[in-house]
Formats: structure tokens, C-alpha cells, sequence
């Protein structure tokens, strides 16, 4: 067990390959000095120079530890964490000197393995794990087995991986789960991307270019027509010119259902956003998890969704919503910035001048938005101090957030309670899986206007405009969709259907794999007919299953120590005396080899030369050790062409 | 204490017997514990499944169940890498005082599995390092310092591995009925005694070297002195002087002639003169306190002679 050249090349290639999938998000510096450190590293053992000395490595230690602080501007937290592992693995390497420090690396490999899982965990990266292992093994394998070549290591570490893997799905389906976290975690332990609960303009379009899935949908029976597809997220209340936020609620009222009809049920698998808003069609009912059911119709998790978590839940389509609401809710919903946006506020005076009744004002709108030439694009311009101003009477060009913004600042303007809704619209159905993706892309923000009697309903400015974006998708509204996420925008069947099997198989491996925690392991075993699940009863099967398994391969693996040519030989040897005895010549048990073939010969001389050769080669094949490769089956093919 | 207690210990968990013929190593011969590596990635592993929980990563739980399943399928690797191995102890060539006693086993592979990694060792730190080939008996050697005259015993040897991983320690214990004869060591160069003494017979002595009786063809072990060089000068080819060799004329060596000095630098300088008196072609007897060699020549005597001085005083001498 010494140091050896192939040792270190595998070290090195092990750290590389934990530390690549880290790359796109480290910073730039850390990639250059990784590398250079494993390269010097690679120079000094294929060179045979002597390693750097102590002082040198612990200067470049300090300068690392240095730049962090710097480029992060902390010493904890993740990336932080991620970064040092890194280029300590690589320090190490400089510093290796006994066998103790490599086995040392090698755990410390590992260990990176399963940063990279904050990052990402999908299929690719599953696959990537396995090929990472696979060169770790042949390196570990190495401290073990001297000079041995690498194709024999590799097979020996192959071995090893492939037992592992059946035995560690078992323990993986079976090992009791513990919601975490356990501890509390730093605030960037999870990446968040999806809607905020702020909206100004610009932050929906923004958020239209990203192909990340937001949630998944399966309808139980009945699928609501896309017009009705509208994802309740957060609600927003307040506005401060430019800006809008949901602001701090001052009723703890209970929303009210009144007339509620038209039932669906579906089922949402929602990705991670760090938020705690779930979502669900307009308006929920029921929810299979615990939730906070907000005045204005929001649901909330009880924490930030950090892992991906799947619900059921039952929305009511028709509905009156809150036609009693508090009156210091209506008249915060009435509630405009002192001083923004003059013309909007004249155009609004006028529209309650010329008609009568709220209704008549929002229809009033609603043709204002669809006969001026508005225009639905992802690139609008900028605009000024007065944003409603300006898009109203200049621009004349924006995104759903521009137009359920200025919508609401008119109704107030003319007096009628209105908020924005933010949320997603749509989605599309992936016919492989029989579910509905809705992406980052199809998020989308909307009005609600309370009516005497009616409550909260629901407008939608955008469709006025672009009544495609709500009835196809968003590539069907705009007229100019270069900038649009790549899946988005394509047309073509076969990328289609490559796109819905990519996402099914996505899906099911989120759904089984990543998804996997204490309630699916439940149901899932449930299915499989095991009863009152406990965590004890999970361990006892577990180790069960484990015995059972390694049992097999016990069987298996012991089973070519005891294999042996010769007794093939015996075998084949037998065979002839049996054939020899067929013709009256039996072997005396006491009677060698060679005494009976004698004898044989003399009762057959016909015979005589294959009865002694057949001896020749027996006595050969069993008695002396060395043998040729092909002489085994010389042998088998003479006793069987024997015949008397 | 707490050492006699591990010693007791070890007595009574680990057979002690002393075993002759071929061993085969089955299931209950080879233990297996963790390395302190290995109690090291069991660490690792713990903290790496709390992460998992922690952070709720399903992919950490794969990887961890991965390392832990591979860790644990090292140990049946291990015990794989011993199983079924056939061992003989063979045969260990005398050797003097201060010398390597080369202590020769057989091992055969009889499966179709290559073996790495064997160490063989015993209890102060003696090893070899071997790897045994599928189908394939391997004599391997391990050296051992003879220390002392006599019969050297290779004690209780420990046969172990912590292939693949070096997670897991699989080791048996091996202790074969072998022992390797050591002869005392050679006393520095010094003159034979002369033989004109009086032998135990009372008869005078004479040299032999004067009774020349003629030549003889040189057979592979003559000594050198005794090579006619006259007659190769006179390109006769290789011959050696023969010499009669009567009673009187042999070289005592006699225990009772020799000068007052301890035991054991007794015996180193009888040794030193059988060698020279062997190598000199001489006939010579060997008479210690209780036991006499009758004069004669030859490497079998030369054993007899250098085994009587290794096991004189100790118990298997008679």
C-alpha cells in the first residue's frame, strides 16, 4: 500500500469529477485555481518532483480562504461551504503523503457528490452520480490491491457498484423518512425562482422567459375549460405608483363561498420556490394538507415550500366571493397614491360620469383597452414616474402585469373596490403522462373588482387584448416571439413529442424519486398491501429484505471458489468407464487408471490406441497441474466420440 | 490485567491448536471486524444521511444507501477474497543463528477467482505481501529472524486482508506443526584441533593426509583441497586424491578438549569446525558430555553433527 502514481491520477480524476458540476456557479477564479492545483498536482507526480512544502501550502490555503471572503463577503453558507470543500480537496492532494490521507480524499469525495444536490437533482445528475462513483471505486479499490491493472479495478469496483444498487433501492423504498429539516438551515440553503409577492412592471415578463415548471396538473375527471384555468397565487393590495405588494391584511375574516357550484378535483405536484403560497384553481374549496385559507382567497403552507410537495384539492368554479366583505376592506381596495398618474384619473372621472352602475364603468374599460391599439409584447418600453400614464396614453405596449395594473388603478380611480391577482393561466397538456405542465412562462396576472351581490369577480384586461394568450398560450399572442424560452416557441411535432416524453419521464422520477417522503412511502407501501405502516415495522422489513438480498449474493459470489476443472474432468472420466462397462469391462474400484486401460486394451484391442489415449489425457488433465487451455475440451470431445 | 484478560480472551475466542497437513480456510476460520477506515466512513455516512434528512434531498439518500450497501458488500468481498484457499505448510531449510529462517507455505487457489492482497504475518510485525492467481498453488515465503539455537517455532501467524475497500478487516489465524532447525552460529575462523592427539581408543594418531591411496574422478561436493592439481596441470582432467582412512587418523571434535568457556561459545566453535572440517574434506567425529557422532564425511553428516550441537541441552536433543 504506497502512493502510487495510478492512485493519485484517480484521486485527481475523482475531485475533478465532483467538482465539475459545480463549475457553472462558482466563481470564476475558483474554477482557475482548482484546476491549476490539480494540474500542478498531475505535473509533480508524473514528473516524480517533489511535493510543495508546508509553509507554501498553508499560504495558498490562507490566499484561498482569503478570496473567499471576499468574492462571498461571508465565511458560512452554502456556497461558501461548497467552494472551500473544493479547493481543501485539492489542497489535500498537494499534501498527500501517507495512504491514511488519500482514504481521507476519497470520503471527502463523496461528501462533494451530495452538495451538488442542492443544485440539482435530476435524472442526468442521477447518472452522472453513478459514473462519478464508479471512478471513485476504481481509485479506492486501487489503496487495496497494489499494482493491479485499471481494467481488472474497474471490473472489481463495477461489481461492487451493481450489487449496491438493487440493495440500495430496497433501503431507499423502505427506510423510514423523517421530514426535516432537522436543524435550521442558512436562508440560501434553497434556490427560489416563481412568483413574488410584489409585481411591478417588468417582473411578469421577466419572469415569461423561463421554461422552469412551476407545478404539474392531473384533473381527476372533469378538465374546466382553459378560459376558466386561472391559478389563484398571491394577491396584491397596495400600491405605491409603481409597485404593487399585498401589504398587511387587517381582517382576519373568514372568506365566504356563497353560491359555490361546478366542483373539479385535481391533484398539484408543486415544484420548490421558497415561497409559502400554494396554488389552486379559482376559486379552492378543499385541500388535502394542512393550509391557511388567507380573507382573500390565498392559500398559504404553513412554511416556504422547500421540497416538492403534492396536494389534492377541490375548486369551485362558480361561486359569489365575499358579496359581504368588510368595508375596511373595500376601502382599502379603493386605496390610490396621492399624485400619480392625472389623465388616468381624469379618464376614470369621465367613465363614471357617462355611465351608470359599476358594471357599465368596467365594461367601459375593458372596450377602452380593446379599441385604443394596445399592444401584448414581452418588450415593451419603458416608462416613466406616471406608469398608468404613460402606458395608458403613450405606450400603448406591455404585458399582462401592465395591463391588470393599470385596470385596477382606473377601477379605483372610478371608485370601484379592485386588486390585482397574480398566479398562472393555462399550461399544457402533456398527453404522455395525461397531466398539465404549467411553466414559469405561463404565469400571468389578472383583476378582481367587487360588485354589490356579486362580490370579487374576475377580469382579465389581457384578454381583452390578446384573447389567445388566454385561450392557446402565450407563443399564440405574440406576434414577435424570438425572445421567448426555446420550448415555447417551437413548432415542430417531433420536438413535441421528444419535449412530452422528456417531461413524463422528468415527472415520474420528481413524482417517485425526488418526491419520495413520508406520505408516498405510505401510500405507496399501503399499495403493495403491507398494513398498519409504523417505522418499526419499515426497519424490521428493511433489514429483512437487506438479508435476503445479500443472502443471494452471498450464494452467488461464493459460488466460483469451489469450482473446480477437475472434478469436470472425474466427470468425463466416468462417463467412458460407464461406456467401457456397457461392453462387460468394469473398473475394480481398486484398479488404476492405467491398469484398467491395460486391461480394457487387451479385451478390445480394436480400441486399444483411443482407450489409451483417453487414459493419456485423463491422467494428464487430473495429476499434473498445468494444463493447456484447450486440453479440457480435447478431452471431452474424445470420450464423447468413444464408442465400442 | 486488562491485558491478561484480552489474552484470556483471544485463548478462548480464537481455536489455539497447532495443525498439521492442509488447512482450508471456510467460514469459521475467518473473522471479520471493521478498520478503523471503515468506522471513519460509517462517521461519514451518518452525517451525510443527516444532511439528506436535513435538506430533504432524495438523491443524498440514494448516494448514501449506495456508499453504505458498497461499504457493506466490501465485508462478503473480504471474506471472499480468503474463502476456500487451500494451505500447506512446506518444507524450511535449517538455518544458522542470526539468519533468515525462510518458513515456506503452499497456498492453492482452487476457485477461479484471483486473490489480492493476502498479508501474512506474525504477532511482532514479520510480513509478506502476496496476490494468489486463480487455479494457481503459490509457495509463498515468509522470513523470519532466527534468534536462538534450536527448534524455532513460527508461532500462531495471522493470514489477513481488508481488500476491496479497506473497510473491513478479515483475518485467520494459522498455526502449523513446522519448525525450522537453527544451528548455533558460527564461531569466528579458528585453527582445528590438531588430530595427533590421543583419540578414545588410545591409539597414536597420524595424518591422514599420508596415506595416499590414489585418484579418483572429482564428483560435484569434493572438497577443494583435496583436487589433484598436479594432475589437471597434467590435463588428466578434474581428479581427487583419495586417502585410506583408518580408525586413528580422524579429527575429534571433542567437547571435553575445549577451552574453559561459556556454553553456548562451546558450541558456536564446534560448529565453526565442523563447517571447516567438512569443507577440508576431513573425516571427523563429534563427542559431546553425553553423545558421540562416530568420525565420518559428508553433508549428511554435516546435518547430523550441526543438529546435535542446535539441540544440545534442550529438551528435544535425546
Amino acid at each position: 500500500m504506497k502512493l502510487s502514481a495510478p492512485l493519485i491520477y484517480g484521486l485527481i480524476a475523482s475531485i475533478l469529477l465532483v467538482s465539475a458540476p459545480h463549475a457553472d456557479h462558482l466563481p470564476l477564479w475558483v474554477n482557475g485555481v482548482g484546476l491549476i492545483l490539480l494540474g500542478w498536482r498531475a505535473y509533480l507526480t508524473a514528473s516524480g518532483n517533489a511535493l510543495p512544502s508546508r509553509g507554501l501550502l498553508l499560504l495558498i490555503t490562507l490566499a484561498c480562504v482569503g478570496g473567499i471572503a471576499i468574492s462571498f463577503h461571508a465565511l458560512f453558507g452554502r456556497e461558501v461551504g461548497v467552494t472551500l470543500l473544493i479547493l481543501l480537496a485539492a489542497l489535500k492532494l498537494l499534501e498527500l503523503r501517507a495512504v491514511r490521507d488519500a482514504t481521507v480524499l476519497i470520503y471527502l469525495s463523496c461528501f462533494i457528490i451530495i452538495t451538488n444536490f442542492f443544485y440539482s437533482q435530476s435524472i442526468p445528475t442521477a447518472l452522472f452520480m453513478l459514473f462519478t462513483l464508479l471512478v471513485i471505486m476504481t481509485a479506492w479499490v486501487q489503496m487495496q490491491t497494489g499494482s493491479l491493472g485499471l481494467k481488472p479495478r474497474l471490473r472489481i469496483a463495477g461489481v461492487i457498484l451493481l450489487q449496491a444498487i438493487p440493495l440500495s433501492l430496497l433501503i431507499f423504498v423502505l427506510f423510514p423518512r423523517v421530514q426535516g429539516p432537522l436543524w435550521g438551515l442558512p436562508q440560501d440553503a434553497y434556490a427560489s425562482s416563481g412568483l413574488s409577492d410584489t409585481m411591478s412592471p417588468g417582473s411578469m415578463s421577466k419572469l415569461s422567459l423561463s421554461d422552469a415548471v412551476a407545478f404539474r396538473v392531473t384533473y381527476k375527471d372533469k378538465v374546466p375549460p382553459r378560459e376558466q384555468m386561472y391559478w389563484r397565487g398571491p394577491v396584491l393590495w397596495d400600491f405605491d405608483g409603481r409597485t404593487w405588494t399585498r401589504g398587511r391584511g387587517i381582517t382576519l375574516q373568514t372568506p365566504q363561498l356563497a353560491d359555490a357550484g361546478m366542483p373539479v378535483d385535481y391533484t398539484v405536484t408543486l415544484e420548490p420556490h421558497n415561497k409559502p403560497w400554494l396554488f389552486a384553481l379559482d376559486i379552492a374549496d378543499t385541500v388535502s394538507i394542512p393550509h391557511v385559507f388567507t380573507s382573500d382567497f390565498q392559500l398559504l403552507n404553513k412554511e416556504p415550500v422547500n421540497a416538492r410537495l403534492r396536494y389534492s384539492a377541490t375548486s369551485q368554479l362558480n361561486y359569489r366571493a365575499s358579496p359581504d366583505e368588510a368595508p375596511q376592506q373595500l376601502q382599502r381596495a379603493r386605496a390610490l397614491p396621492r399624485g400619480y398618474n392625472p389623465r388616468a384619473r381624469i379618464l376614470a372621472a369621465e367613465w363614471r360620469a357617462q355611465n351608470t352602475g359599476d358594471e357599465a364603468v368596467i365594461r367601459a374599460a375593458l372596450a377602452h383597452f380593446n379599441r385604443n391599439g394596445f399592444e401584448y409584447t414581452l418588450e415593451p418600453p419603458p416608462l416613466g414616474l406616471n406608469s398608468v400614464d404613460d402606458f395608458l396614453f403613450e405606450t400603448r405596449k406591455g404585458f399582462c402585469e401592465y395591463y391588470a395594473s393599470s385596470f385596477v388603478f382606473l377601477m379605483r380611480a372610478a371608485g370601484i373596490p379592485a386588486r390585482v391577482v397574480t398566479g398562472y393561466q393555462g399550461g399544457e397538456y402533456n398527453d404522455l403522462g395525461g397531466y398539465y405542465i404549467l411553466r414559469q412562462s405561463d404565469a400571468h396576472a389578472w383583476v378582481e373588482a367587487w360588485l354589490p351581490q356579486r362580490g370579487w369577480v374576475r377580469y382579465d384586461p389581457t384578454a381583452a387584448i390578446a384573447p389567445s394568450r388566454i385561450q392557446n398560450n402565450l407563443s399564440a399572442a405574440l406576434s414577435n416571439n424570438t425572445a421567448l424560452p426555446f420550448f415555447a416557441r417551437t413548432q415542430s411535432p417531433l420536438l413535441h413529442k421528444l419535449r412530452f416524453n422528456l417531461d413524463a419521464m422528468t415527472n415520474q422520477w420528481n413524482q417517485w424519486v425526488l418526491g419520495y417522503n413520508t406520505e408516498r412511502q405510505f401510500a405507496f407501501l399501503t399499495r403493495l398491501g403491507m398494513e398498519d405502516i409504523t417505522w418499526q415495522k419499515l426497519a424490521m422489513n428493511m433489514l429483512a429484505g437487506v438479508a435476503m438480498l445479500a443472502g443471494i449474493f452471498t450464494m452467488l459470489m461464493l459460488r466460483r471458489l469451489r469450482l473446480r476443472d477437475t472434478d469436470a474432468v472425474q466427470t468425463l472420466y466416468l462417463k467412458f468407464c460407464k461406456k467401457l462397462a456397457k461392453a462387460g469391462i468394469a473398473r475394480a474400484p481398486h484398479e488404476g487408471a492405467q491398469d484398467f486401460a491395460n486391461r480394457a486394451a487387451q479385451q478390445q484391442p480394436q480400441h486399444a490406441v483411443a482407450i489409451a489415449d483417453i487414459t493419456a489425457q485423463y491422467i494428464s488433465l487430473r495429476y499434473r497441474n498445468q494444463r493447456e487451455a484447450g486440453a479440457l475440451h480435447a478431452f471431452k470431445h474424445a470420450v464423447r466420440s468413444f464408442k465400442l | 490485567m486488562f491485558n491478561s484478560f484480552r489474552q484470556k480472551f483471544r485463548n478462548w475466542a480464537f481455536r489455539r491448536t497447532v495443525e498439521s497437513g492442509t488447512v482450508v480456510l471456510n467460514q469459521r476460520r475467518i473473522y471479520i471486524i471493521p478498520t478503523r477506515q471503515g468506522l471513519g466512513f460509517a462517521l461519514v455516512l451518518v452525517l451525510m444521511l443527516l444532511g439528506d434528512i436535513n435538506y430533504n434531498l432524495s438523491l443524498g439518500y440514494v448516494l448514501t444507501f449506495l456508499l453504505a450497501t458498497a461499504g457493506g458488500m466490501s465485508m462478503l468481498h473480504a471474506f471472499r477474497n480468503m474463502a476456500q484457499l487451500e494451505i500447506k505448510a512446506g518444507h524450511v531449510a535449517p538455518v544458522f543463528t542470526d539468519e533468515q529462517a525462510r518458513f515456506v507455505f503452499h497456498f492453492n487457489n482452487p476457485g477461479t477467482l484471483d486473490r489480492h492482497q493476502l498479508h501474512l504475518h506474525d504477532d511482532t510485525g514479520h510480513r509478506t505481501v502476496f496476490d494468489l492467481p486463480a487455479q494457481r498453488s503459490t509457495a509463498i515465503e515468509l522470513p523470519l529472524p532466527a534468534t536462538r539455537r534450536g527448534w524455532l517455532d513460527s508461532g500462531r501467524l495471522t493470514l489477513h486482508t481488508e481488500f476491496p475497500l479497506g473497510l473491513f478487516h478479515a483475518w485467520t489465524y494459522i498455526h502449523f506443526d513446522v519448525q525450522c532447525l537453527v544451528y548455533p552460529k558460527p564461531a569466528a575462523a579458528q585453527p582445528l584441533p590438531a588430530v595427533s592427539s590421543q583419540n578414545g581408543n588410545g591409539k597414536a594418531m597420524t595424518k591422514g593426509d599420508e596415506d595416499f591411496s590414489g585418484l579418483r574422478n572429482y564428483v560435484a561436493g569434493d572438497a577443494l583441497p583435496r583436487i589433484a592439481w598436479k594432475a589437471l596441470a597434467r590435463e588428466q582432467g578434474l581428479q581427487v586424491k583419495q586417502f585410506s582412512a583408518p580408525q586413528g587418523q580422524d579429527l575429534w571434535l571433542d567437547w571435553s578438549q575445549l577451552p574453559n568457556i561459556a556454553t553456548e561459545r562451546k558450541l558456536e566453535l564446534l560448529t565453526r569446525w565442523v563447517l571447516d572440517a567438512e569443507a577440508q574434506g576431513l573425516h571427523y567425529g563429534l563427542r559431546l558430555a553425553q553423545l558421540e557422532l562416530p568420525p565420518a564425511q559428508g553433508s549428511t553428516h554435516r546435518a547430523e553433527c550441526l543438529r546435535v550441537l542446535a539441540l544440545f541441552g534442550t529438551e528435544q536433543s535425546s
